[in-house]
């Protein structure tokens, strides 16, 4: 039995058990948990949001403040910790989540999707575009979905293997550091413009947007708040440059969490075609992956470490997710699927080792590993 | 020579290359995001308003004082204000009478509001609004005023919380004034007369003729009871707020006795007279599409289907809810008038009042 040291997934369907009518109820369910939320949603809600943003913004302001003064070490490490963990809210648990219309419901101009802009590259109207409308709904489909490997990177078996593939751990690991630029690039859509798929006047005119917004912040952090800072100048420009970084590789870690470890489901194309509710549910169930952590890691995640949740329901406010996690799971539990998640070591981990293995034709390392005459005649066989 | 364009003086260009360099300092936001956090109620900033006191008035209505923002301009006696409030964590506009007297040293200006029976906002405000809430404002409004000067003769007729834009003008007017001022009120009892005790204060000190006329027992108010409580209807200037039936009722007995210039009247809601035809309503700035019955407004229509619609008195008099109509037609909920538009038309419309007269795009 030369099968048993295999490291390829079996390709059994994990929803095989389930009939029509399951997953109908399901859906119904799930949709149960999301109206009990709606029924309850309100001022709390409300108040908590806004805090969030009050604190941040006090935050980065304080954080800004001192770097000021970044000539002295004890400052420079204070104003960057401070600045780097403000960018990361930033991001996260405000930007993402209000560009998901998670708090439109409050009808306050200044904190609604249509008119949010963040502290990225990618701005925001493109962001929303690549990322509710496609990797939302097309969520882990195979040639629908871009984020899965952000159409650079293989991360499932059934991606057919090239060998531009070679590099991706490399460039995975370069993406991290970029990630924000990497993220303009991909709602660009810089891919699909080199193949020839995007119309070129358009893909121009957006290009011009995103350098815009690109210079725009450069400036902010590389120029105008290094020169404020005086005699700190070049102190301050490299605590601006860290603490870009320090949430780049945050928000990569946690984003590949999200969809690439281990036991994450992909869907080919035609397994969506006339996809009920039900179906598009279990296609989030399976394709999403949580983090296991306190609160403040599920917050400097901006609640993306309830990824499942967020999946199920990209609009519900992000601090109810840790409310209904424990209904989700347990309706995974009762259907018989399997709730993946881990702790954040783990799953990057996870992910991470996968990126390698996958950098590789399927199967390599066990042909690697099993002699020639073996593997001669399981082929026979 | 004459010139009205402003002079760019060397203060007013240096001014605006700081706020350029503050804005690059602080992208992608503004820097009254961050001012914002610090001072909601400074000068130059969106405004707003602090509750700094709340007075009952009656067992359903009550009085707020409120702070305003540094740039609040004085207001007229007898305007509304705008006001946006949370509740339950959404927010709403509303609009209401100002009550005090203008120019209060404390610099704060009041509203009084009654509770109506299902109102979201007047219970949030009466019952469970608190001091030190901040609410969002826009400059007083309207034209039911007085105008340059008091007349000689004038008469109040109002009804509930009618009232509250008369108290506004009432307060104003000199404890001298040799005005011969009567005040017509209605409400279901003696105790529910909001400022009833401030009214009959006033009737005692001889600077008004107040008539209450307590409905539950005397029913409503019409002409013949008016004449017999005021005398000659057209020797007065008269300004009217209340319920619509009681408006209709004077209108059409001023109109008959042409003599409609002296009447002033304000409306808290308008009647709907008329459906639309329903149909399918785009609002193509949030991509979002819904079929719309006739009978709803574009108002009601949109926040129900989650778009960020601008919102105000809700019935059509303070234009706070106005957008475009790129194309499609509309019908005024109030009048039945159907307005259309092609693209380019420019055509603005009051979602309040208008509901889907066939297919429509609203930039919203």
């Amino acid at each position: 039995m030369t099968t048993m040291t295999t490291m390829a997934p079996t390709n059994t369907d994990p929803t095989a058990h389930l009939s029509t009518a399951d997953i109908a109820d399901l859906g119904a369910e799930l949709d149960a948990i999301r109206d009990g939320v709606l029924a309850s949603r309100g001022e709390g809600d409300a108040a908590y949001i806004r805090k969030v943003i009050d604190a941040q913004r006090k935050l980065e302001l304080s954080s800004r403040a001192i770097l000021l003064f970044s000539l002295f070490p004890p400052a420079w490490l204070a104003g960057t910790v401070g600045l780097s963990v403000s960018k990361i809210i930033e991001n996260m648990e405000i930007g993402h989540n209000v560009m998901h219309g998670q708090w439109d419901w409050m009808r306050d101009p200044t904190i609604h999707s249509t008119s949010w802009e963040w502290d990225n590259a990618s701005p925001s109207d493109m962001w929303k575009h690549s990322h509710n409308e496609l990797h939302h709904t097309y969520t882990n489909v195979i040639g629908k979905d871009n984020d899965l490997g952000y159409g650079i990177m293989r991360v499932d078996e059934d991606q057919r293997w090239k060998p531009l593939y070679l590099v991706q751990p490399v460039s995975n690991a370069i993406n991290a550091c970029f990630f924000q630029y990497g993220i303009a690039a991909y709602d660009l859509e810089v891919g699909r413009f080199l193949k020839g798929r995007v119309d070129k006047a358009d893909f121009v005119n957006r290009g011009k947007k995103v350098l815009a917004k690109i210079g725009r912040h450069v400036t902010r952090d590389y120029v105008l708040h290094p020169l404020l800072s005086g005699p700190s100048a070049l102190t301050t420009l490299t605590a601006n440059l860290t603490a870009n970084l320090v949430r780049n590789l945050w928000t990569h870690s946690v984003i590949m969490c999200g969809h690439f470890p281990e036991g994450v489901q992909t869907f080919a194309k035609t397994s969506i075609e006339g996809e009920t509710r039900g179906e598009w549910y279990l296609r989030q169930m399976l394709g999403s992956a949580n983090i296991s952590g306190g609160p403040a890691m599920h917050f400097m995640t901006g609640n993306l470490s309830y990824q499942i949740e967020h999946h199920l329901f990209p609009d519900l406010p992000s601090n109810r997710y840790q409310e209904i996690a424990p209904k989700v799971a347990d309706i995974f539990e009762r259907y018989g699927l399997t709730y993946t998640t881990g702790s954040l070591p783990n799953q990057v981990g996870s992910a991470w080792k996968k990126i390698i293995r996958l950098s590789l034709p399927n199967d390599f390392l066990k042909r690697a590993v099993t002699p020639a005459r073996e593997r001669t005649e399981s082929a026979a066989a | 020579m004459t010139t009205t364009a402003p002079r760019p003086t060397l203060t007013g260009a240096l001014r605006g290359r700081i706020l350029k360099l503050a804005e690059r300092v602080t992208t992608p936001l503004v820097p009254s995001d961050y001012l914002d956090v610090i001072d909601p109620l400074r000068a130059g900033a969106t405004l707003r308003g602090r509750i700094a006191a709340i007075q009952p008035e009656t067992a359903d209505a009550a009085t707020l004082v409120i702070k305003p923002g540094r740039d609040w301009l004085a207001h007229v006696p007898g305007q509304y204000v705008r006001i946006g409030v949370d509740v339950d964590g959404v927010r709403q506009w509303r609009t209401y009478s100002l009550t005090s007297e203008i120019n209060r040293s404390d610099g704060c200006f009041c509203i009084t509001v009654k509770a109506i029976d299902g109102g979201a906002v007047s219970n949030h405000l009466v019952r469970r609004a608190r001091i030190g809430t901040v609410l969002h404002l826009d400059q007083a409004a309207g034209d039911f005023t007085l105008g340059t000067s008091v007349p000689a003769e004038i008469l109040f007729v109002t009804a509930g919380s009618g009232i509250t834009p008369v108290m506004g003008m009432l307060r104003n007017i000199p404890a001298d004034s040799a005005a011969n001022i009567v005040v017509v009120h209605c409400a279901p009892t003696s105790d529910d007369v909001i400022f009833g005790a401030e009214l009959r204060a006033l009737a005692a000190d001889g600077r008004i003729r107040l008539v209450e006329i307590h409905t539950r027992k005397q029913g409503h108010l019409d002409i013949a009871t008016l004449q017999s409580v005021v005398g000659d209807l057209t020797q007065r200037q008269t300004w009217a707020c209340g319920p619509s039936d009681l408006l209709d009722t004077l209108e059409t007995y001023w109109a008959s006795s042409g003599i409609t210039d002296q009447l002033h009247t304000e409306r808290f809601r308008s009647p709907i007279v008329t459906t639309g035809d329903g149909g399918t309503v785009t609002f193509s700035t949030s991509g979002t599409t819904i079929d719309s019955t006739g009978a709803e407004s574009l108002l009601d229509a949109g926040e129900a289907a989650g778009v960020l619609m601008p919102s105000g008195c809700r019935m059509g008099i303070c234009f706070g809810c106005v957008a475009p109509l790129r194309q499609g037609a509309v019908r005024d909920l109030r009048n039945g008038e159907i307005t259309t538009a092609t693209p380019g038309d420019g055509v603005v419309i009051q979602t309040c009042i208008s509901a889907a007269a066939g297919a429509c795009d609203v930039e919203l």
